[in-house]
């Protein structure tokens, strides 16, 4: 039997998912304000053809104590700034929409979709921290259903912004006079519970007509649902609640050549700082994570995972160089890229322009 | 003493300025021509790419503007990709007070400081119109009187929360556990009540690079208090001198030295082999700047009537402005103010000169002031710089992307022989290559 083909995005925060990554990893502090080390982790994922990458936001400090790490570069302009020095890779930032304009959402997802030649995407999470809130000033942190109705109508609203223009709608037609064809230009008009926007977006559609939308699992669908299950159990409900929709099933891996040596890496992680990841995870070798993947996936019917690493880029490296090609082996991934954009990675297809034909 | 020339490089806008009709003229989207612009300043040892923002695409009678070019990318995000690609360019974007909170920009260009080595800088500005507040959750809220007033607190914000991290406090310490101990903020004012941490360490540049482009008294007060740079648009060497004069003057009010605050004025350029060609070229160029129907949209935005039945090629409307009607351009930045008073300078011009309304939209919009050889234009530069009418000048090339090469690799040789311009860079941020003089 021909294994399904698993999709895998990976987690490049900070130096590594547990809070003590930054002790131990090569990685200095100081490097997770720059660019480099997040492309050095992008780099990793592209050499082993994953579908994408992620990257962590809020806007607010982490919470923690001293030991922890605390701080972060905006993501979307972090995964813009490797965007022009890798070719493969999806770049998937995390944008807050509680407290930001709809309007900037759009055109920057679209701006990095340009800068990384159709590679972007993006992970709409709401802001429900007293914090955030407090760094605005401009209203108090709204209710758990509240925040993700707003984050589904910011979701569908960007989306209306890059369908605002059609493609072809710059004609440069010197003849007449006209740089564009204004009649394949729609105003939005979007009104609703939360806010409304008139449109059209600044930015003509980008290259994948719709960088792909990725939520967390919620009440509302986008793209990609990522869930953070913490069994299979729970990535089947997941996926059943999701039934026309690409779930990934989060999970923290921490890998050495044995199992016993994966252990005790784990066991030195948590003795610095005691820490239980979200969703699945997995602590062995490469080999038997390699054996394990596929069978969940055909446990839970899942799309496939991300991988939140422990350690940057040590846990990376190792899924990277060895559980990957035991995956390619199995058949169950990829063997190198075969299109040119995250949609075609992740078998999205194109999405047609739901203006395509409107006149006003 | 010899002044070192400041030179920053415009991409190339939704102005008419901008001939998108030659078959040179590349995309205003695609990255490549932004790297392409960008690599050719750095190429030229220039101080800075400089991005301007639209919120909202122009409108004319009711109608999308489709004349002139439309559409640009969001500006921070070209910024950070451009850190990528280039390694000693300031990389300074246009970021509005009023659709934007401090929070957010700060950490905008905060991010953008880190992840390009200290090259970033935010040219502030207001955009009070409830017009263009229709694509924003917040609207148009602010009242015009408050521009000002939002601005100045907004970046007095913005700085608080760069200088929230103390130097040091990122501290690094693995062996003991001690990553960092940020600070925090605490803002009151009129404007902004906010509170908490900054998620950002201190920036490499400390305090990113300001520029300011309001031409109004409040806009140069507000430049003499608070900005590194003011980006102008009086380009005559009189009114350059003037301007300068005026904002260098208010400095001391703030404690603030002559040399701290950079007077950099919009300017475009024509190169020729011969002073002949130049012109031959700049008058070709303006044509194409100024076609039949974007002379007819210039006159009708004073005018606020519908002119489409006027001959671009005839005499001026007889009938007068209609002062009290809507404006029928949005989205444009408009400079004056008194419609009926600026018809009867123009009608006295085109009756005097014999001017058509298209010759006439050339007349009063023409805005190269360096127009000849390399050579001359080298000279021209330096004497406006030397003789005080600008500290350097934001080149604003009419073609995308590739409207900056023959003067980088023709224009810029003569600068440096002339010793007023770097040959090379004197450090890694745009606050050294700015303010220190290696």
């Amino acid at each position: 039997m021909v294994s399904a083909q698993l999709h895998l995005g990976v987690a490049i925060d900070a130096a590594g998912h547990h809070p003590a990554a930054w002790r131990v990893s090569a990685a200095e502090p100081a490097a997770l304000f720059t660019a480099g080390h997040y492309l050095t982790q992008a780099k990793l994922a592209e050499a082993a053809s994953l579908d994408f990458v992620t990257l962590d936001d809020t806007l607010a400090l982490q919470p923690g104590g001293v030991d922890v790490v605390r701080g972060r570069l905006d993501a979307l302009l972090t995964l813009s700034a490797i965007a022009p020095v890798t070719s493969g890779i999806g770049l998937v930032p995390t944008v807050t929409t509680t407290h930001t304009e709809p309007f900037h959402v759009s055109t920057s997802v679209a701006t990095l979709d340009y800068a990384s030649r159709g590679r972007a995407g993006v992970l709409a999470v709401p802001s429900r921290s007293d914090a955030e809130a407090a760094h605005f000033g401009r209203r108090p942190a709204p209710a758990e259903e509240d925040a993700e109705a707003e984050n589904a109508e910011v979701v569908d609203v960007i989306a209306r912004l890059w369908d605002s223009w059609e493609d072809g709608a710059i004609i440069r037609d010197a003849a007449t006079g006209r740089f564009i064809d204004r009649d394949r230009l729609h105003y939005v008009d979007f009104e609703g519970r939360y806010f409304s926007v008139k449109g059209p977006s600044i930015t003509p559609r980008p290259p994948q007509g719709h960088p792909v939308t990725v939520v967390y699992d919620g009440p509302h669908a986008a793209d990609v649902v990522l869930t953070r299950a913490t069994d299979l159990d729970g990535v089947r409900a997941a996926v059943a609640r999701f039934p026309s929709t690409k779930v990934l099933a989060t999970v923290a891996i921490t890998l050495a050549e044995t199992a016993q040596a994966a252990w005790d890496r784990q066991r030195a992680l948590d003795a610095l700082i005691p820490f239980e990841p979200e969703g699945l995870s997995f602590v062995g070798a490469p080999a038997q994570l390699a054996a394990e993947l596929p069978k969940w996936a055909a446990e839970t019917g899942v799309a496939g995972f991300h991988i939140r690493p422990a350690v940057l880029p040590d846990d990376l490296e190792l899924f990277a160089g060895e559980v990957v090609p035991a995956l390619r082996a199995a058949g169950a991934f990829r063997d190198g890229y075969a299109g040119t954009t995250l949609r075609e990675h992740l078998g999205l297809g194109a999405v047609a322009n739901q203006y395509q034909g409107v006149r006003a | 003493m010899t002044k070192q020339i400041k030179l920053a490089a415009h991409f190339p806008g939704v102005n008419n300025t901008t001939v998108w009709s030659d078959p040179a003229s590349g995309s205003q989207i695609d990255f490549a021509s932004f790297e392409h612009l960008a690599r050719t300043a750095e190429r030229g040892k220039f101080d800075f790419i400089f991005l301007a923002e639209g919120l909202r695409l122009r409108e004319h009678a009711g109608k999308i503007l489709d004349s002139d070019v439309v559409g640009r990318p969001n500006t921070t995000t070209v910024l950070a990709a451009l850190s990528a690609v280039t390694t000693h360019l300031g990389l300074a974007g246009t970021l509005s007070s009023t659709f934007n909170e401090p929070y957010e920009v700060a950490r905008q260009v905060a991010s953008i400081d880190h992840l390009s080595g200290g090259r970033a800088a935010w040219n502030v500005v207001t955009s009070p119109d409830a017009w263009t507040g229709k694509n924003f959750r917040r609207g148009g809220f602010l009242k015009r009187e408050d521009r000002y007033a939002r601005a100045e607190e907004f970046l007095a914000t913005v700085r608080e929360l760069w200088d929230s991290w103390a130097p040091g406090t990122l501290v690094g310490d693995k062996e003991n556990g001690v990553f960092a101990q940020p600070g925090s903020f605490v803002h009151s004012g009129p404007q902004f009540d906010i509170r908490g941490e900054f998620t950002l360490p201190r920036t490499p540049q400390g305090q990113p690079i300001v520029i300011q482009a309001g031409d109004s008294d409040e806009g140069r007060e507000f430049a003499a208090k608070a900005a590194d740079v003011i980006f102008s648009r009086h380009g005559s060497l009189e009114d350059g001198q003037a301007f300068f004069h005026d904002v260098k003057r208010r400095l001391a009010t703030y404690g603030r030295e002559y040399g701290e605050l950079l007077i950099m004025p919009a300017a475009t350029f024509v190169l020729g082999d011969t002073e002949a060609d130049a012109q031959e070229h700049a008058r070709e160029i303006r044509l194409q700047q100024v076609r039949p129907e974007t002379a007819i949209q210039f006159l009708e935005q004073v005018w606020s009537r519908d002119l489409s039945d006027y001959d671009a090629d005839g005499p001026l409307p007889e009938i007068d402005p209609d002062p009290d009607a809507e404006p029928l351009t949005w989205g444009r930045v408009r400079h004056e103010k008194d419609q009926l008073a600026l018809a009867a300078k123009w009608r006295s011009v085109a009756e005097e000169k014999k001017l058509s309304i298209r010759e006439l939209v050339i007349e009063v919009t023409a805005r190269q002031q360096f127009v000849g050889t390399a050579r001359t234009v080298a000279e021209e530069i330096n004497s406006y710089v030397q003789s005080d009418a600008a500290d350097g000048f934001v080149l604003v090339p009419h073609l995308t992307p590739t409207g900056l090469d023959a003067f980088v690799d023709t224009v810029i040789p003569h600068l440096q022989e002339l010793g007023v311009f770097r040959a090379g860079y004197s450090g890694p941020t745009l606050r050294e290559n700015l303010f220190t003089t290696r």
